[in-house]
Order: C-alpha cells, then sequence, then structure tokens
C-alpha cells in the first residue's frame, strides 16, 4: 500500500507522460500534438522537482534560522529544461504557422492529402 | 595559455559567430566571419587531437568549479576524433554553401542562415566535448533545435511539414534522454561521466538504473535514426537546403552515434550493457535490419537525395554493427565508420547541391544525360558512390573491410554475408544514378545549355573526394586512430 | 488589419497606462533578486516582453514597432549573448577557468555577486528582446483560407 500512497508523485509522472505522448501519437491536428509534448515534458519537470524535496526542507533560497533545505540541484536543471522547452514550443508554432500559410489547414490528414507530406 | 583554454574554446569560437552573424546582418560578413571561425575551430580540434594522443586526458573545469560539483569539459582520443570530423565537414560545407544557399534561400534570411548554422556547430562541438550529462542534454537541443531551423530555411513547402516531424521526434527523444538522466541522478547524486561511471556499479542491479539505461537508449536511437526510430530522416534529408543536408547528414547522426558510445561503454559499462542488458544482441538484429531495410528502400526512390537518406539509415545499421560485435576490431570498425561515411555522405550531398544549383532538381529524370554537361560534378558523384560501395582504393571499402573481418574473428559467417550482400545492394541504387546521368539522354531538351558548376562549388566538393581516396589509400592515420580509440572506450576509459 | 482605437476602450488604454510601468518595474525587480528569491535572467526578461506585449495589444503593433524597433531588439539581442560571453572571457583574461567568478573581483564573495549580476543581465536582455521578436512575428499575420 505504502507503494501506492507514499509514491504518489511518481503515478501523477507516468500518468503525464503517457497522456503527453498519447497526444502526440494519436492526435492528427498539429497544434495539440505541441499541447502533448508540453504535457509530456511537464510530467519530466515534475519527476525531478518531486525527486528534490527533502522532507521537512524548506525551500533552497537562504534564510535565518533554517539549516535543511530542499536539493537546489534539480530546481535549476529544471529551469534549463524549462527554457528549452519554450523554445522548443515556440519553434514549433512558428513551424505550424507556417505550414498553415502553405497549405491552408493544421490537420495531418489533409497535408498528406495535398502533398504526400507526413 | 590558450593552451589551456583550448576545450572552451572550441565550444566558445562557434558560438561567437551566431551573435555577430546577427548583430550585422549582412550577408557577406556572416559568411566570412562563420568560415574564420570554423576554420578556427579546425584548428582548435586538431590541437586537441595532438594533444590528447600525446597526453591522454584533457580535463577543463568550467567557473574553477571542481569535477564533482561543477560542469567539466573531457577531451579523450574517442572525443577528439568526432570533434575533427564535426569541424572539418562544417568548413568544407561553408565553403561551398556561399553560391549554393543564393540559389535556395531567400536573400533575407541568409545572414540569419549562417547564424543559426554556426550555432549548429557549437551545439554538436558541445555535446562531443562535454563531460557532463546534463550539459551534453542543453547542446544537444541547442543542436537539435537549429538543425530543425535550418531544414525549414528551404523555400520547399514540404520541409516545413519534414522539419515539424523531425522537431516532434526529435523533442520525444531528447526528453527520453532527460529522464534517463533524472533517474541516473536519483540514484547516483551526481550528473559528472567520470563519477557516474564509479558510481554505477554499486547499484547495477537496481530497477531504476535498468529503466534509465532503456530510456537513454532509445532516446538516443530516436536521434541516431536507428531503424525502427528512422522515420524523421528520410523527409528531413530531402527537403532540406543542399548545404543543410550536406551537414546534417554528416554530422547530427555522428554525433548521436558518439554520444551512444559515451553511454554505453564509458558510463555504463561493456559488462552491463551488453551482458546484463542483452544489447548485443538487440544491436545485431537492428543492425542488419537497418542495412537491409534502408538499401532496399533506397533503390526505388527517384529523389535522389531521397535515395542517399535511405542510404545513410543503412550506414548507421552498420555503425551499429559494428559496435554489436563488442570487440576491439568491431568498435574500431564502427568509429572508422563514423569518420569515413562523413566525408562520403558530404560529398555525395555536395555533388546533388550542385546539381540542384544548375538544374533545380534532384529527380533522376531530369538528371538524364546531365554527366556530359556536367562532368566534373558527376564524377565526383561516381567516385563518391563506388566509395560508399566499397570499392577497393576508396575509404568505404577500409570500414567494410573491418567489419567482415571483426565478424570473421566471431565466427558470424553470414553477417559476414550480409554485409557484402548490402555492398551488391549499394551498386544497385549508385548504378541506377549512374546509367540515368551518363548512358541515357536527356528526357526533355534543355531550355538553357546546363554548364559546369561554379569553381566555388566544385573546389570543397573534390577536396571531399580527394579525401575519400586519400584515406582509403594511406589509411595509417584514420584506422591508427580509430582503433586506438576502440581499444580506449572497450577498457573503460574516459 | 490594424483597427484604430474606438473611444470606449478608453478604460483599457488608461489601465494599461497605469500598468505597463509597473510590470516594467517588476522585471527589474526579478532581474537583480534572483539571488533572494525566485527570478533570474530569463523569468524577468519574459516579464519585460510581457509589458510590451501589452502596449501592443491595447495601443496597436504601430505604436508598438516605433517604440521597440526590429533594429534595436536585433542588436540587443546579440549583445546580450556577447555580454554573457564577454564576462567568461574577461574570467579567462584575469587568470582563471572560463566563467570563474571569483577572479572577477577583489575577493571571491564580490567577484561571484558581479559575475552572476553581469551574466543574468546579459540573460534578461536577450530573453526581453527575443520574446518581443517572436510576438512581432507572430501577430498581424493574416488568415489565408
Amino acid at each position: 500500500m505504502s507503494h501506492l500512497i507514499g509514491h504518489y508523485n511518481y503515478w501523477i509522472v507516468i500518468f503525464l507522460m503517457m497522456a503527453g505522448l498519447y497526444v502526440v501519437i494519436a492526435q492528427g491536428n498539429l497544434v495539440k500534438k505541441i499541447v502533448g509534448l508540453n504535457i509530456f515534458q511537464a510530467s519530466v519537470y515534475i519527476l525531478f522537482i518531486s525527486m528534490a524535496k527533502v522532507e521537512g526542507g524548506t525551500a533552497p533560497i537562504i534564510v535565518e534560522g533554517t539549516t535543511l533545505y530542499s536539493n537546489p540541484l534539480p530546481h535549476v536543471l529544471i529551469l534549463t529544461a524549462i527554457v528549452v522547452g519554450v523554445a522548443t514550443t515556440a519553434l514549433a508554432l512558428a513551424l505550424v504557422v507556417r505550414i498553415n500559410s502553405a497549405y491552408s489547414s493544421v490537420e495531418e490528414d489533409e497535408i498528406h492529402e495535398q502533398d504526400q507530406s507526413f | 595559455m590558450i593552451n589551456e583554454h583550448l576545450p572552451v574554446l572550441q565550444v566558445l569560437v562557434p558560438l561567437l559567430a551566431a551573435p555577430l552573424c546577427l548583430l550585422f546582418h549582412e550577408r557577406r560578413f556572416a559568411w566570412s566571419i562563420s568560415l574564420a571561425l570554423s576554420l578556427v575551430a579546425l584548428v582548435i580540434a586538431a590541437l586537441l587531437l595532438q594533444h590528447s594522443l600525446a597526453d591522454g586526458v584533457i580535463s577543463y573545469e568550467l567557473g574553477g568549479w571542481s569535477m564533482h560539483w561543477g560542469i567539466e569539459y573531457r577531451v579523450d582520443i574517442v572525443n577528439a576524433f568526432v570533434l575533427l570530423v564535426v569541424t572539418t565537414i562544417a568548413s568544407v560545407v561553408l565553403l561551398f554553401a556561399r553560391q549554393s544557399v543564393l540559389a535556395e534561400l531567400y536573400r533575407a534570411r541568409i545572414p540569419l542562415f549562417y547564424a543559426i548554422y554556426m550555432l549548429c556547430l557549437g551545439g554538436l562541438l558541445g555535446v562531443t566535448i562535454s563531460g557532463d550529462v546534463f550539459n551534453l542534454f542543453v547542446f544537444m537541443e541547442i543542436s537539435a533545435l537549429s538543425s530543425y531551423t535550418l531544414i525549414a530555411l528551404s523555400q520547399e513547402r514540404r520541409a516545413l511539414t519534414s522539419a515539424y516531424q523531425y522537431l516532434i521526434m526529435g523533442t520525444i527523444g531528447a526528453t527520453f534522454l532527460l529522464i534517463g538522466i533524472g533517474l541516473m541522478y536519483i540514484m547516483t547524486g551526481t550528473l559528472n561521466m567520470r563519477d557516474l561511471a564509479d558510481a554505477l556499479p554499486a547499484v547495477t542491479g537496481n530497477r531504476t538504473i535498468v529503466t534509465a539505461f532503456a530510456f537513454i537508449v532509445v532516446g538516443i536511437s530516436i536521434k541516431l535514426a536507428l531503424v525502427p526510430l528512422h522515420l524523421w530522416l528520410p523527409n528531413a534529408y530531402a527537403y532540406a537546403p543542399s548545404a543543410v543536408t550536406a551537414f546534417i547528414a554528416s554530422t547530427a547522426t555522428k554525433v548521436a552515434f558518439y554520444v551512444l558510445l559515451r553511454f554505453l561503454f564509458t558510463i555504463f559499462g561493456v559488462g552491463f550493457s551488453f551482458s546484463n542488458m542483452l544489447l548485443g544482441g538487440i544491436f545485431l538484429v537492428l543492425g542488419l535490419l537497418a542495412i537491409f531495410a534502408g538499401s532496399t528502400a533506397a533503390i526505388f526512390q527517384d529523389n535522389i537525395k531521397r535515395m542517399l537518406a535511405y542510404s545513410s539509415i543503412a550506414q548507421i545499421g552498420f555503425m551499429t554493427l559494428g559496435i554489436s560485435f563488442v570487440t576491439s576490431t568491431g568498435v574500431g570498425a564502427a568509429i572508422l565508420h563514423l569518420f569515413n561515411h562523413a566525408i562520403m555522405k558530404a560529398a555525395l550531398f555536395l555533388a546533388l547541391g550542385s546539381v540542384f544549383y544548375r538544374l533545380g532538381s534532384v529527380n533522376i529524370r531530369d538528371m538524364q544525360g546531365i554527366g556530359r554537361e556536367m562532368p566534373w560534378t558527376m564524377t565526383a558523384f561516381v567516385i563518391g558512390g563506388l566509395s560508399l560501395v566499397g570499392v577497393p582504393l576508396t575509404v568505404g571499402f577500409i570500414s567494410k573491410w573491418y567489419l567482415v573481418l571483426g565478424a570473421l574473428e566471431q565466427g558470424w559467417w553470414p553477417v559476414a554475408a550480409a554485409v557484402l550482400l548490402a555492398s551488391l545492394l549499394t551498386l544497385v541504387y549508385i548504378w541506377r544514378v549512374i546509367d540515368a546521368a551518363w548512358l541515357q539522354a536527356p528526357a526533355a531538351p534543355r531550355q538553357d545549355a546546363l554548364t559546369e558548376a561554379p569553381p566555388g562549388m566544385l573546389l570543397p566538393l573534390w577536396g571531399l573526394i580527394l579525401a575519400n581516396l586519400y584515406f582509403g589509400i594511406d589509411t595509417s592515420l584514420s584506422v591508427s586512430v580509430a582503433m586506438q580509440a576502440a581499444d580506449w572506450l572497450l577498457g573503460g576509459g574516459g | 488589419m490594424y483597427t484604430p482605437i474606438q473611444p470606449f476602450n478608453l478604460v483599457l488604454r488608461i489601465a494599461a497606462k497605469m500598468l505597463i510601468p509597473l510590470i516594467l518595474m517588476f522585471a527589474l525587480y526579478v532581474q537583480f533578486h534572483g539571488e533572494y528569491g525566485p527570478g533570474g535572467g530569463f523569468q524577468a526578461g519574459v516579464i519585460f516582453a510581457a509589458a510590451f506585449i501589452l502596449y501592443a495589444l491595447v495601443f496597436g503593433m504601430a505604436a508598438a514597432r516605433a517604440v521597440a524597433t526590429e533594429t534595436v531588439l536585433r542588436v540587443l539581442a546579440a549583445l546580450g549573448v556577447l555580454l554573457y560571453c564577454g564576462v567568461g572571457l574577461a574570467a579567462v583574461f584575469a587568470g582563471g577557468n572560463f566563467l570563474d567568478y571569483n577572479v572577477l573581483a577583489r575577493d571571491g564573495v564580490s567577484g561571484q555577486h558581479l559575475g552572476i549580476m553581469l551574466v543574468e543581465f546579459g540573460i534578461g536582455i536577450t530573453v526581453a528582446s527575443v520574446m518581443i521578436m517572436i510576438f512581432y512575428a507572430f501577430a498581424e499575420r493574416g488568415v489565408t483560407r
């Protein structure tokens, strides 16, 4: 039972990861695929940050009176990963805007009909 | 003083070209500064290879932080070899790109093209030289995002969908790599490659490490375009601008292969990767599958760039087959093929770029009879093609030779036969192009007479072809470095 | 098409005029207090860009482009990256490794302080200008059907 309740953060990570991957694979709309990719990446952020928590520790910013802090390194890693995710989303959306002006559609099957792409 | 800071300068010098190109935003300046800084990076890579052959491992700590706490750049013989390959290809393609991009990109975008090209180069060099796994992930994403943009700069609208597909698959691959890094950090508490290699044997049986290994191998395989995760590659190579295809085909997958070598041999160790996780058998099957599926699919393509893209998938299969042997000859053959394939494919794609520059198409029907009108270009293509097949006196022969030797050492006759059969399949699709170019008349009379490609494009092309022939005849340098690198990896070094 | 501002957008205009300076000030606060609380270059850059985007949304793209011209943004984006690399190279010339802040000032602590402040400022400039440039690229794109 402790595996179910105690490790609830990992269950959330797995659920979000699978939901994100499913959206990327199953959705035909290009913008929805990007949304799925973002959900998938968010699950990874939660994995890193939930593992950084130290029981009884406070946020990793030095204040008077506390000696126990959560691990700051995963926070820094995720900051970088979030920036990478933002850049990827911006680039993907820019590509979708250009695809829309070239094909007049953002549905995968409609684009495939026009050009055999995808 | 420069000597101590070479590792960081290797990454910094190309990266500096990007903001400079953005700042001055002028086409000729952008090309000159990119070429200049890329040549400086080439010199630095050559110096690093020389130092690592002489001194062993070079370690550089960023920010003055000790390697256990901060980011470290580590250069050993495997890295240095890949650095040299990447910088050489980048410089040669830049020489070619000056005229090529004028024909294939919108003029206003050309300074930005050079900025992103140098960002991609800096990213690839950062992946190769980094000694910290998270730093490797960040640089991998830098190079990946730049390559998606480079592909999408083409005027062809199918390039956009190809770049999008590559983006989705590439980001999933990189995120898998990130998950694997996170799981390894949970178990060992460190991100430095050397410390991970020391800490992992203590926790080997743990399910977390097994999961991390699986995520990392799958993530890197997506970037490597290992069958069955290769779906992004044919479109991305076919519709990108010619100079971009030549650059990415010769560097991006090679760097991903280097990352695979680093994780499998240095961090996880030979025993865990190949015995516990049965990766030897898996890579053997996938390698053979890639070789045959890639070569067969290539035979049926009409777009020559697409044909060469499927050929690349087959060549990646050869490299994977090499490491599945887990012997000095096998891994050495794989590293040697990394170098050989880079110069072969770059030459072939540059030849196609010259054809596209004059003809406007790379369809095999449009290329009929082109051998008589563009003799220098098509001769280069023929020599490059023969190198791909593995004819003696070319580099392709050398890596196939060591691959067959490695298979025979294990007593695996069927694998050796498969490699030779794949060479025959390669001959079929190369012969299709030679037949169309030299032995057939043009399908329709041409509007304007085709002339040979300009010397600015022919010189880099023939430079690569001569390198093909030189390293095929005098193999001492490349073979000795590759075999030394293989022994170093198998010994758990780095 | 750019629609001219109607009189009954008065509330929006006045609210925007009051809020935009506050947003910019908050962005600078987040920028320079990154060591004492959540913050730093990237977050501050995005908040700074949000102020300009609000201005563009309320007063129109032409007004926004007059304030933040494309050339200025392009130059600032490049300068931010060059500032970051410059700090790293200054550390190299002062005798340490790349980005070794300890050697930038007389002692380790003030060196770290100076180094991180400059580096985060470079990041903030680049992120703000890039975000505004992305907005300019997306905005006013017509629908083609």
